[in-house]
């Protein structure tokens, strides 16, 4: 026996849907986070979510927060810690966590954990990309919708991704003008829709094309950028000057493993998540019984697929801890079919090859 | 191309306009032109004009007729590519959604842009409607000839 029955590692959507079932599951759970509140990157993000009601589509990432926040409280009955503005920092060979809070070490020794870690910000290799005023997308968004800061006032976003296109249309919102949008690729790598409002706006964007530098003596002055060939090549020539302060880096994630990596669970390196991700069975365990992964740890993605995948792994978990569920095959049917049916599209080729790279190993 | 540049090429926004006669009435436009998991459109719409179907990834597909100009799927689609317009005499009456502010006043003349954002006349600012879910909507009309072309309002914030 733990001294915890089940800890989820991360409040973002994937663990706070994993709670969530836990919690529905009647089993007592630990929220643990980082951050000194509930929702990861929900906290930030103003647009309003794709996909169906079920994945609350129409709805602000903000707004979901408070309702997954909500749901935890009316079904914890009790039974749910949290322990916000809390890192684990080592997860042991004997299934034990450590934790730090303030100053304070907290050791537990749960039955089953979920890790839903998320994922980390990519940079990206250019003279200059150590001047203040550049900055990863999910700094300014931090910046912006998180403290209310300005980073500046004339921006570079570098990325076409859905992160870089809605960071850029929020920058725009913030009254901060995205002077170019520029993408490596041959094709705008995030939705059209998002491409196509930021367009309204008067926002470039141009394919091709990435930074090749950042200048200024303390801080960012300006940029250039510089066309690429078919080789991805910088083309001689073709720089171009933009006066701009802030450099915005959208150029993907990588899944935040260390924690199952102390535990040396079964990972491959999957180019379409950026990273190494860990190998899990159809239940979400990785090779080590009682430890699951679940949303951007497991495979980069979108916030909705990361929130099924979440109940997912939290049913499974409950399961692993022998709780019974009412209706527990139908549960996991419907929403495995929500998770095939997100995943469908074309937008989605580059899920589906990661995800059959993970189950080769599985 | 679309997936280069992000704005739609005139065949393409023809191909989701109705015959201009029938814009007597306000009808949805949807520019949703790339197939995404989404399908709110056709949750928000009352009439059930809007059908995405059993697969979201499919694109919307509009029944002009059952469609009554109501306006609720411009606010509820998250893409934010979907508008109302309707012809009135000489003028081309939209109803865009709007995440900026300032907010225009009602009645005030604002320039009008396209696609890419450049003002390609001016408009004036029938209606402004704010919603609980913080995405407003703006009724401009704006001379019929600009129907194909204009998309949003340009607000000087000055």
């Amino acid at each position: 026996m733990g001294t915890e029955e089940a800890v989820v590692i991360g409040a973002g959507p994937a663990g706070l849907f994993a709670a969530y079932e836990l919690l529905l599951a009647g089993a007592d759970v630990t929220l643990i986070d980082r951050a000194a509140q509930a929702g990861g990157q929900l906290v930030k993000q103003t647009h309003k979510f794709f996909g169906s009601k079920e994945h609350y589509a129409s709805i602000r990432g903000i707004d979901i927060r408070h309702r997954l926040e909500h749901a935890l409280e009316k079904n914890g009955d009790g039974r749910l810690r949290t322990l916000y503005s809390t890192t684990v920092a080592g997860f042991y060979a004997d299934g034990a966590l450590a934790c730090v809070k303030a100053e304070r070490y907290y050791r537990l020794h749960p039955e089953v954990v979920v890790v839903a870690t998320g994922a980390s910000e990519r940079t990206v290799a250019f003279a200059g990309n150590d001047l203040p005023g550049v900055y990863a997308a999910g700094a300014v968004q931090t910046l912006m919708n998180e403290q209310g800061i300005r980073p500046g006032n004339r921006a570079l976003m570098v990325g076409s991704g859905n992160i870089g296109l809605i960071v850029a249309y929020q920058l725009m919102q913030a009254g901060i003008q995205v002077e170019r949008v520029v993408e490596a690729a041959d094709e705008i790598g995030g939705y059209q829709v998002h491409a196509s409002k930021l367009r309204r706006l008067g926002v470039p964007i141009e394919t091709k094309t990435t930074i090749k530098r950042a200048f200024g003596t303390n801080q960012v002055e300006g940029a250039e950028i510089w066309r690429l060939d078919a080789k991805g090549e910088g083309i001689a020539g073709s720089e171009e000057r933009l006066t701009v302060d802030t450099v915005c880096l959208a150029v993907g994630l990588s899944p935040l493993v260390e924690l199952l990596s102390q535990l040396s669970v079964d990972t491959r390196f999957i180019p379409e998540f950026g990273g190494v991700a860990p190998v899990l069975d159809e239940t979400y365990m990785t090779s080590r019984p009682g430890v699951f992964a679940c949303g951007d740890v497991a495979n980069v993605e979108e916030a909705s697929t990361a929130m099924v995948e979440g109940r997912l792994a939290g049913i499974h978990a409950a399961g692993y801890l022998n709780r019974q569920i009412p209706r527990r095959k139908e549960k996991i049917q419907a929403l495995e079919t929500s998770l095939r049916t997100l995943r469908s599209g074309p937008a989605s080729e580059h899920v589906r090859k990661g995800l059959r790279k993970v189950g080769e190993h599985a | 191309m679309l997936k280069e540049t992000g704005v739609a090429e005139p065949r393409m926004i023809r191909s989701v306009f109705p015959d201009s006669r029938v814009l007597v009435k306000p009808k949805a436009i949807i520019e949703c032109y790339e197939a995404i998991p989404c399908d709110p459109c056709e949750t928000a719409c009352p009439t059930g004009a809007i059908e995405v179907g059993a697969d979201i990834n499919a694109r919307p597909v509009l029944d002009v007729d059952a469609c009554t100009g109501c306006r609720r799927c411009v606010t509820a689609c998250p893409g934010l590519a979907i508008f109302v317009v309707s012809i009135q005499e000489d003028k081309a009456v939209f109803t865009v959604p709007y995440e900026m502010l300032p907010l225009p006043e009602e009645g005030a003349l604002v320039n009008v842009a396209d696609r890419c954002g450049q003002p390609i006349g001016t408009g004036e600012v029938r209606k402004v409607r704010k919603h609980a879910d913080r995405t407003a909507s703006i009724t401009f009309a704006t001379d019929k000839g600009l129907l194909y072309e204009a998309v949003t309002v340009v607000v000087d914030d000055g």
